[in-house]
């Protein structure tokens, strides 16, 4: 985090970062240059990539329990694009208007739910969801949103370049303080739920039958997942875009080093994905200085390689249904 | 500590399942629920721990409507063995066992004393103390039949029920898994594949055939050359089993002529001692018992 704040096109110590959040807590703000570097620009946007990997990663590793798919992603699933679509239609249409400054988010999340919904409707099959169908009708329902998505924007501004590349890649460019609480609260709320319902999702995990053995509320868990699924990518998007690969990639590592149980899956997938959204971002404004990179670019070049591996490494997830 | 069935009727899709069905699992008695496939046997385990909701009926534990309790209450009383082959997710042996103590645990409860203990024993009982510490997903079928009982001794409830638990197991497991459960002193209801298998283990059995029970009783009076026609439409011969005396089933080939002439001399010269086929041409009625 001390990293993230000071690395930059001005180079700050650690000491510095320290110093100015030390006096700003102490209220004694620090009005020099890197006073204002720290405490408006860079720590806003390193805390709001922390809040956002940690709500990718959550959304990642829920929507894995609720399909019974490793591989399953709030951006594989189309869910991210679906919010981007319900964002930008808020920003350009001006839907939602009385919501103010929650519009944003909430047409994210209603947009991402819709996604979901739709990703769930096109995916069934007779019985019960095949894994290779959801991830295919995810990624052609995701490239469905993202025309509408740039088409929007498009409509509403010809020469708007640069935020289609905001909505569909991601970036953390446009972070400030007000952003943080909605995330935030979002996140903390999710997380709660999902911690008194970890040894539920442990059962989930088993199937859909096995969890209703062991006396779990199977439709009214899966309801809610879908819901935590849709909150968590949707006030991502809302205030970072499109970015993809962090629920599928950072899941993956933390059960590979705490095991699949969720009562330590969650929360160190919180931490974990803070951090890899914050290093992320890190790299993603320092690579091509002084020009910055969406961050999107970075995690797929890390994510994308990571999906070929698993479904290499286990083809049987992606033959089998069940 | 009884399981009762109740004139059940189950719909999937629209489609009638199952069709007014009643059964009872008696005390610590094994009861088998036996038939084709497609003849409703896994849909009515799933009806009784809450994948399907009846139609119409009632499944009665104790006299009480199991289904009326809170799901927790249930699990607590009613634990499960299916077909679980692969899990997404790697557990290990002992995490999986744990996940058994789920109805007995409450939001932000933590592992007790007492939940390791349960686990350890159900564990210890179920003979799979030398997986423990194993990767689920890297067990034999065998191997996983055993840990998923574990599973269900560590829920601690004193009725279980079983779908198909033998499945594409060779023979050492599928004796090592039915005497394993028949010695748990529990009441057990399972849905099996193997006819003679199931015979050498239960004392209960009932045969059900396009989602009606057909026969119930004793394995000897259900597992008659007569009801196996009828349910499978399969010609077979049943002798004794020569230790236990429970009904065993030989196959026959259908095609004219593949059977061996009779009574002749086997390789040594000697005679087998062949029983007498029964006559199996009862007029096929498939419909009601």
């Amino acid at each position: 985090m001390t990293l993230g704040v000071g690395v930059g096109p001005v180079g700050l110590s650690p000491a510095t970062v320290w110093h100015v959040i030390a006096g700003q807590v102490t209220g004694h703000p620090d009005r020099t240059v890197a006073g204002i570097i720290v405490w408006q620009i860079r720590l806003p946007r390193v805390l709001l990539a922390a809040l956002v990997g940690a709500a990718l990663t959550t959304a990642g590793a829920v929507v894995q329990v609720l399909v019974r798919n490793a591989l399953a992603d709030p951006y594989l699933l189309g869910v991210s694009s679906g919010a981007s679509v319900g964002a930008t239609a808020v920003l350009l249409l001006g839907t939602f208007a009385s919501l103010g400054v929650w519009a944003i988010s909430a047409g994210s999340i209603v947009g991402a739910m819709v996604a979901m919904a739709a990703v769930f409707t096109v995916s069934r099959s007779g019985r019960g969801l095949a894994p290779t169908q959801l991830i295919l009708c995810g990624v052609v329902l995701s490239a469905l949103f993202e025309s509408v998505t740039s088409f929007l924007i498009f409509r509403g501004n010809p020469q708007a370049t640069q935020s289609v590349l905001f909505w569909l890649l991601g970036s953390f460019g446009l972070a400030s303080w007000d952003q943080l609480p909605i995330p935030a609260a979002a996140l903390a709320a999710a997380m709660i739920y999902l911690l008194a319902q970890a040894r539920a999702l442990n059962a989930l995990a088993m199937g859909a039958g096995p969890a209703a053995s062991l006396g779990v509320d199977v439709r009214r868990l899966r309801r809610n997942l879908f819901l935590v699924t849709s909150l968590m990518a949707g006030v991502a998007v809302a205030v970072s875009g499109v970015i993809g690969f962090v629920g599928l990639v950072v899941p993956h590592i933390v059960r590979l080093m705490v095991g699949s149980d969720h009562r330590r899956v969650l929360p160190t997938g919180v931490l974990f994905g803070a951090s890899f959204m914050v290093l992320g971002d890190l790299l993603a404004r320092t690579i091509v200085a002084p020009q910055e990179m969406p961050i999107g670019v970075i995690t797929a070049f890390i994510g994308a390689p990571t999906l070929i591996v698993l479904i290499r490494r286990r083809p049987y997830l992606y033959g089998a249904t069940q | 500590m009884s399981l009762r069935i109740d004139r059940l009727s189950v719909d999937i899709a629209g489609r009638r399942i199952v069709t007014d069905i009643s059964l009872a699992a008696g005390d610590r008695q094994f009861t088998a629920l036996l038939g084709p496939n497609g003849s409703g046997k896994s849909t009515i385990l799933k009806t009784v721990y809450r994948v399907h909701k009846p139609a119409a009926g009632r499944v009665l534990l104790d006299g009480a409507d199991l289904l009326a309790l809170p799901a927790r209450d249930a699990a607590r009383r009613v634990a499960v063995v299916a077909q679980e082959t692969v899990s997404e997710f790697d557990f290990t042996v002992r995490e999986m066992v744990m996940i058994g103590r789920t109805p007995h645990k409450r939001a932000f409860d933590g592992d007790t004393e007492a939940d390791h203990a349960a686990a350890e024993q159900a564990i210890e009982r179920s003979g799979c103390a030398h997986l423990a510490q194993r990767s689920f997903n890297t067990l034999s079928g065998g191997e996983k039949q055993l840990v998923l009982i574990a599973r269900a001794l560590a829920q601690g409830a004193d009725h279980l029920i079983l779908d198909e638990p033998t499945n594409h197991l060779d023979i050492r497991h599928q004796v090592q898994i039915l005497e394993l459960i028949a010695g748990l002193g529990v009441t057990i209801l399972a849905a099996l594949h193997d006819l003679s298998l199931a015979a050498l283990f239960c004392q209960q059995a009932y045969l059900l055939s396009e989602g009606r029970v057909i026969l119930g009783g004793a394995p000897a009076s259900v597992l008659t050359p007569q009801a196996i026609l009828r349910a499978y439409g399969a010609d077979v011969l049943v002798i004794d089993h020569p230790d236990t005396g429970t009904p065993h089933l030989i196959p026959r080939r259908t095609r004219p002529g593949s059977q061996a002439p009779r009574h002749r001399p086997d390789i040594h010269g000697r005679r087998p001692d062949i029983p007498d086929i029964p006559d199996t041409s009862i007029p096929a009625s498939p419909k009601e018992p």
